[in-house]
């Protein structure tokens, strides 16, 4: 473990994909170490969810090499997976089962001993405010608290990598504040990459963002050096998309 | 891990009401035929006991029940399979397993295993009933023996099919009237061709579940329904691992 420790969270390079004949992802670099929480911007069908996939070990990539804590994912997936922890899209919720019954399946999923496993559960449920709800069924809570949920099971084996793909679609701006807090507070040791539309939360959380557009890397940059130069991130954001010739329809 | 999931995979199937209506009807209709039997069995009893080698209660009663239970197990298996992978990937939940530290072999062990588990209360209940004949006669434990395992292959063969037809669609209904269509034709090359010889008798997996009903454990028979299940769940593991 502690030789991971000198690699970087997550590291990705010339990832590539597409869906027949459309490309989907081309050539697309990332870099993140822990501590970092990178925002992951880019309109519509610019390939965001495909590069999260492929980052999970969900989408065998055509092209390229992701590292995550220095294991291959590609190479070796069950010991990189260890270290990943993944909100998709759609949380993949469970209906049937209660928050309690979810999350266990989700601790033991990842290998959490039976000792430290009511424990785990009891400390995601807290961070995602889900206590009050721990024994109801997941299908008859609200969108916020499933949303919740999921964010709560991608977090719950405390992974060094944490992916959360629009973790704030559907959440009041109550909720919304309380996901802000909760990344911030899960920054000092993970590294955290979210998806996103909303350009004012990556200004404020985030202290990287990486912007991508039909399939390619516009840029990766560091919000403090955005401040320096003076820029603002919604003119950079529609200067690098604003081609707009991007209607492939993929996410 | 595989018990995790084993233990997840009967929390799902069992909080399904579908589920418990089908067991429910299965119970109801081998309880039954069990009892139509033991009449059969009490009114012919007379005639029976002057033969020189009369046929036991098990073969009177208990086969012909468990050769119904393979019937059974054609229509109840593709109810119980059909959600297995198909709507994981409906609901997007297969996701969570695939991004977690689980390899796709053991994804799907775990599911056959806990379908099989499940399909096993279907040679308990016969079992159970057949136990209460020893108040009145003697069973042929071998015979009883050779049609429970025959059964547990026979719901395993099923249990593999069901497993693969329901990694190929995204609709349950899709998956269940699939596998439900497959296993009627494994039935029908059994029962269509009338030359007993028919090398094409030996493809299905009711043929070789015969053999059991009578008594007889075949190695070969064991072999094919083994053979079976491991054809369909190595389909259905490279299946899964065509998914990402």
């Amino acid at each position: 473990m502690k030789q991971n420790n000198l690699n970087p969270a997550v590291s990705a390079s010339n990832l590539s994909y597409s869906f027949g004949a459309s490309v989907a992802v081309s050539d697309v670099y990332l870099q993140l170490n822990r501590g970092d929480i990178l925002g992951f911007l880019g309109p519509n069908g610019a390939g965001k969810s495909t590069v999260l996939r492929m980052l999970t070990g969900n989408l065998l990539p055509a092209n390229g090499d992701i590292q995550i804590c220095g294991i291959d994912l590609l190479a070796d997936p069950l010991a990189a997976k260890q270290h990943i922890g993944y909100l998709p899209e759609i949380p993949p919720l469970y209906k049937e089962l209660t928050v309690d019954e979810y999350l266990r399946f989700a601790a033991e999923l990842h290998g959490i001993p039976q000792r430290l496993l009511a424990e785990a559960v009891e400390t995601s449920k807290n961070n995602c405010e889900l206590a009050s709800v721990g024994k109801k069924i997941i299908g008859v809570l609200s969108k916020g608290f499933q949303q919740r949920v999921g964010i709560a099971q991608a977090i719950i084996h405390q992974p060094e990598v944490i992916i959360l793909d629009e973790p704030t679609a559907g959440l009041d701006p109550n909720q919304i504040q309380k996901i802000r807090q909760l990344l911030l507070m899960l920054q000092q040791n993970h590294a955290i990459i979210f998806s996103t539309h909303v350009l004012s939360e990556v200004e404020n959380i985030c202290n990287r963002v990486h912007i991508l557009h039909q399939g390619k890397t516009m840029l990766d940059a560091r919000i403090d050096s955005l401040r320096q130069q003076d820029q603002k991130l919604d003119s950079i954001f529609q200067q690098l998309t604003q081609s707009d010739t991007a209607a492939t329809g993929l996410s | 891990m595989m018990l995790v999931m084993i233990r997840k995979e009967l929390r799902l199937l069992l909080a399904s009401s579908l589920v418990w209506s089908f067991l429910a009807l299965t119970q109801l209709v081998l309880a039954w035929v069990f009892l139509g039997r033991l009449d059969t069995f009490l009114e012919i009893q007379p005639q029976l006991m002057q033969l020189a080698n009369p046929p036991g209660i098990t073969e009177i009663i208990v086969a012909p029940v468990f050769s119904v239970a393979s019937i059974i197990l054609l229509m109840v298996t593709p109810i119980m399979s059909m959600r297995l992978l198909a709507e994981e990937k409906r609901n997007q939940t297969l996701v969570m397993l695939l991004s977690a530290p689980v390899s796709g072999f053991a994804i799907v062990m775990a599911k056959f295993f806990a379908l099989l588990l499940f399909l096993l209360t279907i040679p308990l209940l016969i079992v159970v009933l057949s136990f209460f004949l020893l108040m009145g006669g003697t069973l042929d434990f071998g015979l009883l023996f050779s049609n429970v395992i025959g059964l547990i292959l026979l719901a395993g063969c099923f249990a593999s099919l069901g497993l693969y037809i329901s990694s190929l669609t995204a609709h349950p209904a899709i998956a269940a009237l699939g596998s439900f269509g497959v296993l009627l034709c494994f039935w029908m090359i059994d029962i269509v061709s009338l030359d007993a010889e028919s090398v094409i008798h030996d493809f299905s997996p009711f043929r070789h579940y015969e053999h059991f009903n009578l008594g007889i454990i075949d190695s070969f028979s064991v072999i094919f329904m083994i053979f079976f299940m491991v054809i369909f769940l190595t389909l259905t593991v490279s299946r899964l691992a065509n998914i990402r």
